[in-house]
């Protein structure tokens, strides 16, 4: 009803087998873009450099996270330490190159934490599960170690901290402190787009349906023809392509320096929270999930100012882990699918509503 | 699909709506300070004394003398709970407030928010902690770390071992152990204590504590118990304190020989080790104790009135006296920026002046109300945004800290050239660092 279906026909399997077949879907889209890239002209810091960019970046690290365990069915616990592999090789070619558009060795960055994952992920073929997060859960421990004992990755600054030179583009700062809200919020505005449409040609084509078929059941998936180690192999290097240049964006983007334990074993969990909520095997679920655990908190948190109650900072902090805490909860009895599939059952009531059959 | 564009609608404008509530301005006839505490978190047994100390000593001046210059001082709680993340926040919450200055209260914080010192043009305090290198005004105009750095710390620990052993060359084929938190801050002394080892003749022994390893901490111990260090020195902060403590009470450390740095000297880090813990030394540079008049009006006006979070027993702790310093610091520069500037509220750029010009002389300190709670700052001027102001070292008594030497200044002469050497380092590191254009006031 909502959706009035009427006169929309599929003339073509193309047609039918894509990703929007519903014409209000794409125009929904269509809008959403459009809205958010009309947030520029809010010319509120706040909402860009505080809420917008996180949020776009750890959707980014989301997906990155969600191709691997729920598209593959491995389990992570090194998303931290990849996205910090990214964020290393970024400061590391920037200084070593500065001629070179930042924007370039942000992507770029990502084929080594790709090539890191790659190596970790190796042990994915004998082990599988929680053994598998444990496997990654030493990758974790083994490259936060580095970070701070290899000096070379941070060029021995006495802090211990990689920090962000400021680099142009046409003349603009992008990155440093004196690039502005905007800017930044832009470029990671761009991106994010463009990579998550990447992910959702790869995980609706060949490759998505090899991962699809190993994480159902890989000796099946085997015994109709697919290998498992390069099968398996790939996902780590897409999940950790994405979670490397995720982590160049947070440092370059929106940190502007960090030190090692920005990429600590919470940083692993948060975004492992963000796919398990949002939705295994989902980009949608990927955005929501990013949107309930990071953004949730801070609204939370303006919220009693914004009505005038005057509330101890620490209180609101309290009462922000117990209501994030109890959502959580709340949305996983609710739909233990996570977001995504609630949205899809809406999706599909408001499809039928009042006829529901 | 109309609906569908309506919650899109709605939900963006919710959105907007609830960002611009966060540029709303703060009341115009007081001076915005707001504070950047973590009363939760895995820090916060440190962070609520800070915290509480901070913030009293606020509330108390606006009780007792209606604020500074006459103006009341609007402070404002921003929770970080540590994390890097949420100090970034409270930095985007705050900037628009016209803030007059902020202590991000976290190393982690404080290095992502330099380079935004200067644009938003917020000066920073980070008392004695941070990056050392932007002691050097001529590169950091908007960032300030009064009273001593973290190697003018390990310089006065130093001054204070060649006392004991009856000079410094004394010092040759001894051994020193170093135990440190496996972070920037904790390397930092690092390359110092390696100088000092080459020009004295002794030995270093690294015992580094990984983040996870905090509250467990054996294997170092037992390293520290092979190595039998002549002395032991520790830059540990958070849950690795009182660890440390107990694990080198446990091992047969002479605790005599066993000196922390100041962020190491909090009561609960000592109290952990119980009567084993006695003789725990610790670098300190605020006083102890209530015995203070201004601290006595703390307790008048504010605690005893219940316009305090403090509970009764751990009013004027170690780490509350030291909220209350970084409060002293922010008061004064309040007031030598009202002074430069003739206005009564003033902004970022006015205390930025202001804690370029801060002077706390002895008789200052004494017309503060806290005689001898703080060594005179005199130091700090446009290009030393230090001081390198002395500490003491305090004593464990079984029960509460002693202070046990008296005012012992720093080897300037060794940590100048260093901080020089890394602040040139972080320039040339961070390609199009602005050149600093800010001018430079005379003393008031």
């Amino acid at each position: 009803m909502f959706y009035r279906e009427v006169g929309q026909y599929k003339t073509s399997y193309s047609a039918d087998q894509a990703i929007f077949p519903i014409v209000q879907d794409r125009f929904g889209i269509a809008v959403i873009i459009l809205c958010a890239y009309a947030l520029v002209f809010s010319n509120n810091d706040f909402l860009l450099n505080a809420m917008m960019t996180p949020f776009l970046i750890f959707t980014l690290a989301a997906i990155g996270l969600n191709i691997l365990t729920g598209y593959t069915g491995l389990l992570s616990l090194g998303t931290g330490a990849f996205m910090g592999v990214g964020a290393y090789a970024c400061y590391k070619l920037t200084t070593l190159f500065p001629g070179v558009n930042i924007i370039i060795w942000i992507l770029c960055s990502g084929f080594f934490a790709a090539l890191i994952g790659v190596v970790f992920g190796l042990p994915s073929l004998r082990i599988k599960g929680f053994y598998l997060a444990i496997a990654t859960l030493a990758a974790q421990f083994f490259l936060e170690w580095c970070f701070i004992r290899i000096p070379w990755l941070y060029n021995y600054n006495t802090s211990a901290a990689i920090e962000v030179p400021t680099r142009t583009m046409f003349g603009i700062p992008v990155t440093g402190a004196t690039a502005t809200a905007e800017t930044r919020y832009l470029i990671v505005l761009t991106i994010v787009i463009v990579m998550t449409v990447i992910a959702s040609n790869i995980v609706h084509g060949r490759i998505g349906r090899m991962w699809m078929a190993v994480r159902d059941m890989d000796i099946a998936a085997e015994l109709i023809g697919i290998r498992l180690l390069p099968t398996k192999l790939l996902a780590f290097a897409v999940s950790s392509f994405y979670c490397g240049v995720a982590g160049a964006m947070l440092v370059f983007l929106w940190y502007g320096g960090a030190e090692s334990t920005v990429f600590s074993i919470n940083q692993s969990f948060f975004v492992l929270f963000m796919v398990i909520i949002g939705g295994l095997g989902s980009l949608l679920g990927s955005y929501l999930g990013a949107a309930l655990i990071f953004m949730l908190p801070i609204i939370l948190r303006l919220a009693p100012p914004y009505f005038g109650i005057p509330v101890h900072a620490a209180t609101v902090e309290h009462v922000t882990f117990m209501l994030v805490g109890g959502l959580i909860v709340f949305f996983l009895i609710v739909e233990p699918h996570g977001l995504a599939r609630l949205w899809q059952v809406a999706k599909q009531k408001l499809r039928v509503w009042p006829f529901p059959y | 699909m109309r609906l569908k564009t309506l919650i899109v609608g709605a939900a963006m404008a919710s959105l907007v709506g609830s960002s611009a509530l966060v540029s709303m301005a703060a009341a115009q006839d007081a001076n915005y300070v707001p504070l950047f505490t973590y009363r939760t978190g895995p820090f916060a047994s440190s962070g609520i004394p800070i915290a509480n100390g901070m913030h009293d000593y606020f509330t108390m001046l606006n009780e007792r003398d209606g604020g500074i210059g006459g103006v009341k001082v609007n402070v404002e709680e921003c929770e970080t709970g540590y994390d890097t993340k949420k100090g970034v926040e409270c930095w985007e919450t705050v900037k628009g407030k016209n803030p007059t200055v902020v202590g991000p209260w976290s190393t982690g914080t404080t290095l992502q928010v330099i380079p935004k010192a200067a644009v938003d043009k917020i000066p920073i305090l980070s008392m004695a902690y941070g990056l050392s290198a932007s002691a050097i005004g001529e590169k950091f105009p908007w960032v300030f770390n009064p009273p001593a750095t973290y190697w003018d710390g390990l310089s006065i620990i130093f001054r204070y071992i060649g006392g004991k052993e009856g000079g410094l060359d004394k010092l040759k084929g001894k051994t020193i152990g170093f135990i440190f938190l496996e972070s920037g801050y904790g390397r930092e002394p690092l390359p110092l204590l390696n100088q000092l080892a080459k020009d004295y003749g002794f030995n270093v022994k690294e015992y580094s504590v990984a983040g996870k390893e905090m509250q467990d901490q054996s294997a170092q111990w037992l390293a520290v118990r092979r190595d039998r260090p002549d002395w032991m020195i520790m830059w540990g902060w958070g849950a690795m304190n009182p660890t440390a403590v107990k694990r080198a009470s446990e091992n047969g450390y002479p605790m005599d020989r066993f000196i922390g740095v100041w962020w190491s000297g909090g009561d609960d880090d000592a109290r952990a080790g119980g009567q084993a813990a006695k003789g725990y030394l610790t670098l300190n540079f605020n006083g102890l104790g209530a015995n203070y008049p201004a601290i006595q009006d703390i307790k008048k006006h504010v605690v005893d009135k219940g316009k305090s979070q403090v509970a009764a027993e751990k009013f004027a702790e170690n780490l509350y006296n030291r909220g209350v310093y970084n409060s002293v610091l922010v008061a004064e520069a309040i007031r030598n920026a009202q002074k430069l500037s003739g206005k009564k509220v003033v902004s970022g750029e006015d205390v930025r002046r202001g804690l370029e010009t801060l002077t706390i002389t002895e008789a200052r300190w004494k017309e503060l109300g806290l005689p001898g709670f703080g060594a005179p700052i005199t130091g700090v001027n446009c290009n030393d945004h230090n001081g390198h102001a002395p500490a003491y070292m305090q004593q464990w008594d079984g029960a509460k800290w002693v202070k046990i030497s008296d005012w012992i200044a720093p080897m300037k002469d060794k940590v100048r050239p260093l901080l020089e050497k890394d602040a040139d380092d972080y320039v040339t590191k961070n390609a199009g660092w602005p050149k600093r254009t800010e001018a430079c006031d005379k003393a008031s």
